[in-house]
């Protein structure tokens, strides 16, 4: 078996999803190699032999310089097609998901996503899926190689084995349309504003509240409760708090004693990065939201009406 | 200016379950216009708005009863529908699914391709980037705010690092976010009007694809089992009855957490 794995980075890291799916795809066997693919990035793919990678693989072009998937689909179609990968891994995310799905249709090779698991059963890779609100588990398979999977966010810890990687160049070519994106500001958020990541408590809005103004009742709640407070993506997009308080996929991973989500769905963008809370409390006003079917304490309610009670029920609690 | 918007037609939240005979998603029952493609319907209308003329088709592959989100799109504004209705078509994996959609959207010509951001039904949030890849076309994900001129397109969007900006020339494929619009209501008059606008419904045959692209056959992946996830715990749902906060202070107060 032989496996390739996608390896994300961001300023000169590898990133630790991709370095965990590595790690799996080590402890899975066979012979596991990376794949690095930027401007400029030889530095980079080194960090990748103490994972796991016996071969590392660098496409190195500067039509690769932006993270942009389409490029990547060229690269990757070319050293798969080239050297015959069985698997070929991603770890979850804006970027990685663009590349396995393009990378999909240019191989007709199968791609399974959301993984939160793999194994290897009778010889055969499977892949665990959870689906409808993860009120189900999914045994996942691929009827052709490669056989592409993306793994769900924070799913696989990066395990350091201590080997080192040889690194092979590769060369690139690219289709026209590949590279008629392209990226006009890569802009980063800024690293200030509190820290929603070691707070014990959050308390967490989404677009349920209605409007920035009612975010208050958030802060009051979590003022109340001596905890943080955290947004979902979509009233971070849409201008309401801050990108530094984002809980969720493309933003922070926490795990709190207690989490409150006032007015959020739990769309799994939201979901992969607070699943792992102590407690989950959610209070929203439609009864099919999927958050419920993943909290502990569900409140069917108007957010409005039940976050400033429980503020003040919390306050005289513990003024009393 | 022609922009297509691809939309599905997904179970009901509350019946979503799996058919444990054929391991698909059991699409029984009414159905709606998946939420999330509500977003790129709108932002085809306001696109539209902004240039003064166009059209919108909208593209759906599923079974009949989809014509419903369609004709809800319409009825939303768009100007004509298509439906891609086949027998051999259902149980489409990813590659399988682009593989027609694709095909479809060949026909339609069109200048932008919309996508929502996900499936409800799915999970998937994956589909652009391999019609994308099919219709050899450049292609923007994620997008929270677009802006279209007459011969490129513009989209700001999140990732996990913060906000980039990309810029690619038409035609194009584009995946919105739902942070990018709130969507009109369709008006009554939209209702009335969207049973005169074009619905056209075609087969496999008709777009030229060849039943082994699609459906089972044109599938690479498979559902191998099915399980009940590890129990989180049991879980308590109360409706609100003006004492919901009062019942959530005790719970907290049991577990320590206030």
């Amino acid at each position: 078996m032989t496996t390739l794995v996608f390896l994300e980075h961001h300023e000169g890291e590898l990133l630790k999803g991709s370095l965990g799916v590595l790690s799996k795809a080590a402890q899975l066997g066979g012979d596991v190699a990376g794949v690095v693919l930027g401007a400029g990035v030889g530095e980079v793919a080194s960090q990748a032999g103490p994972y796991g990678a016996q071969t590392v693989y660098v496409v190195d072009h500067e039509s690769l310089k932006a993270p942009l998937p389409q490029p990547r689909v060229d690269g990757l179609a070319a050293l798969i097609r080239d050297r015959g990968f069985d698997n070929v891994l991603f770890a979850q995310s804006v970027l990685a998901a663009d590349v396995a799905a393009g990378l999909a249709a240019r191989l007709d090779a199968g791609l399974n996503w959301d993984l939160v698991d793999l194994e290897i059963a009778d010889g055969e890779l499977v892949g665990k899926r959870p689906a409808i609100a993860d009120s189900v588990v999914v045994d996942v398979g691929w009827t052709t190689t490669p056989r592409l999977a993306l793994v769900r966010t924070g799913t696989f810890e990066p395990v350091e084995s201590g080997g080192s990687a040889s690194i092979e160049q590769v060369d690139a070519s690219f289709e026209d349309f590949s590279t008629t994106a392209k990226m006009i500001e890569q802009a980063h958020a800024e690293a200030e504003g509190v820290s929603i990541e070691d707070a014990d408590v959050i308390v967490a809005g989404g677009r349920g509240l209605g409007g920035p103004e009612n975010f208050t009742l958030v802060e009051e709640l979590a003022k109340a409760l001596g905890g943080a407070v955290a947004a979902t993506r979509a009233v971070v997009d849409a201008g309401w708090y801050p990108y530094s308080t984002q809980v969720g996929q493309t933003g922070k991973t926490v795990s709190p004693k207690l989490y409150i989500a006032c007015g959020i769905s739990g769309a799994i963008q939201h979901k992969v990065g607070m699943q792992g809370s102590g407690t989950i409390v959610a209070i929203n006003k439609d009864p099919n939201a999927p958050i419920f079917e993943f909290c502990d304490f569900g409140v069917v309610g108007d957010v409005h009406a039940v976050v400033p009670k429980l503020t003040e029920l919390v306050r005289s609690r513990k003024g009393g | 200016m022609r922009v297509a918007v691809c939309v599905k037609h997904v179970p009901d939240t509350a019946a979503r379950r799996i058919d444990q005979a054929t391991k698909r998603l059991d699409r029984a029952g009414e159905g709606a216009l998946n939420s999330f493609d509500a977003n790129a319907i709108e932002e085809a209308l306001r696109i539209k708005d902004a240039q003064g003329e166009g059209e919108i088709v909208v593209v759906s592959l599923g079974p009949q009863r989809a014509l419903d989100s369609l004709r809800k799109a319409l009825a939303m504004g768009a100007d004509r529908a298509l439906l891609v209705s086949d027998e051999a078509a259902a149980g489409s994996d990813l590659v399988a699914t682009s593989h027609v959609l694709a095909a479809a959207l060949e026909r339609e010509n069109a200048d932008l391709v919309l996508f929502g951001q996900q499936a409800s039904d799915g999970d998937g949030a994956v589909l652009w980037a391999a019609v994308a890849d099919r219709l050899r076309r450049p292609l923007i994900s994620q997008v929270a705010e677009l802006t279209v001129s007459a011969t490129t397109v513009r989209g700001k969007r999140q990732t996990e690092f913060g906000y980039d900006v990309i810029e690619a020339s038409l035609p194009a494929v584009v995946a919105v976010s739902d942070a990018i619009n709130e969507p009109r209501y369709p008006s009554l008059k939209g209702i009335m009007g969207a049973k005169k606008k074009q619905q056209d419904v075609v087969s496999l045959a008709d777009l030229g694809v060849e039943p082994s692209h699609a459906g089972e056959a044109g599938s690479r992946t498979t559902v191998i089992a099915l399980s009940e996830p590890p129990p989180r715990g049991d879980s308590i749902k109360v409706e609100d009855d003006g004492n919901a906060a009062e019942k959530l202070v005790e719970f907290l107060a049991e577990n320590k957490l206030v």
